[in-house]
């Protein structure tokens, strides 16, 4: 258990960021869910179970008299098509961990996929305890917001209009501290090209696959200079 | 509620089995002890800072430059956290000052 304890002090600053916009986030869909009629614990309940940002904003709307699970089926897959692609940077991280990985497949959000990708694990630390302790304490935030917006709504008449940018603001804080390493400068543009591009062109329904298809084949098309960037990098950190 | 409880515990179970899926696929195709393809390994490297960007606009889909507030509001508080952030990279202030603002502005100015 002192494996944990200490585990813990390590991964919750790291986690900060996140408890910050997913109180905000989560709160703004507690309020959400709540307005359609839905108490607390269901609130609580969908973030325990479902635990998607875009994906629970989305289903806030199937709860209407009839609605098909073929459409559920659908437009759930379209908002987190994304996700396929996540775990192609957790493999070999994930695969060394036993059986705690499967909370941590199912964990992997946009904001906790982010930080398991981008921290760098202390020395002093077991590797396995810390990133699933991440992955817990993310959940515990969002599930946390969730219920602190559906208590609110039905206490007091809030304007939490525009209160989802804190998602955005997570994002660019992220971006930013990506582009203090030079090696992700490439496939960052990339990526803000892609999907700009791709957003023009298909409009905000259905945009992401196609820039996820788009972005993958520039990394590809680069591959050859990316990865000489990668090791060059690589290189560099160890002589360090 | 608008629906029974069956039809509702239905509706987050559906949903909820559906996002593991997208979530899982990866790690089904390559299971622990399965060489992970050269490609695969850089594509996982690279991949990361691509998708935050492409997560940035994602966020940002529903501005529209040529109707309603024009993404000013958006453009806005977005230079601000970038700003705030490379000056005095506080996760919390950057997340915390930027939503704020947006909030203000899209309720009161805009």
């Amino acid at each position: 258990m002192s494996g944990y304890k200490r585990a813990f002090r390590k991964a919750f600053p790291y986690t900060i960021p996140v408890l910050t916009g997913y109180l905000f986030i989560g709160i703004a869909f507690g309020v959400m869910f709540a307005e359609t009629g839905y108490s607390a614990g269901w609130a609580a309940l969908m973030s325990l179970l479902v635990y998607a940002g875009s994906g629970q904003y989305l289903a806030v709307n199937f709860f209407t008299p009839g609605i098909s699970f073929v459409q559920i089926v659908f437009m759930t897959l379209m908002v987190n098509v994304r996700h396929v692609f996540y775990g192609i940077s957790l493999l070999e991280k994930f695969n060394k961990i036993g059986r705690k990985r499967w909370y941590m497949i199912f964990a992997l959000t946009d904001e906790t996929y982010s930080l398991l990708c981008t921290t760098k694990i202390p020395d002093d630390v077991e590797a396995d305890k810390f990133l699933f302790l991440i992955s817990i304490l993310d959940q515990s935030y969002w599930i946390l917001g969730s219920v602190i917006g559906a208590i609110a709504k039905s206490l007091l008449p809030i304007n939490t209009e525009g209160i989802e940018f804190a998602m955005t603001a997570l994002f660019v804080v992220i971006f930013v501290e990506q582009w203090m390493e030079a090696q992700n400068r490439i496939p960052a543009v990339i990526g803000l090209i892609a999907a700009i591009l791709c957003r023009v062109l298909f409009g905000a329904g259905s945009f992401v696959l196609p820039a996820m298809l788009l972005m993958i084949s520039c990394l590809f098309i680069g591959r050859r200079q990316l990865e000489h960037r990668v090791d060059q990098k690589k290189e560099e950190s160890a002589c360090h | 509620m608008p629906l029974s409880t069956i039809a509702s515990l239905s509706i987050i179970f559906v949903v909820a089995v559906t996002t593991f899926i997208t979530r899982v696929i990866p790690f089904l195709i390559f299971p622990p002890g399965k060489p992970i393809p050269k490609v695969v390994q850089y594509l996982g490297e690279v991949l990361t800072p691509a998708v935050i960007g492409m997560l940035v606009i994602y966020c940002l889909k529903e501005v529209t430059l040529f109707t309603g507030s024009h993404g000013v509001p958006e453009l806005i508080s977005v230079a601000v956290v970038i700003f705030l952030h490379i000056w005095k990279r506080n996760n919390l202030l950057s997340i915390g000052v930027g939503t704020v603002l947006y909030m203000f502005l899209i309720q009161k100015v805009f």
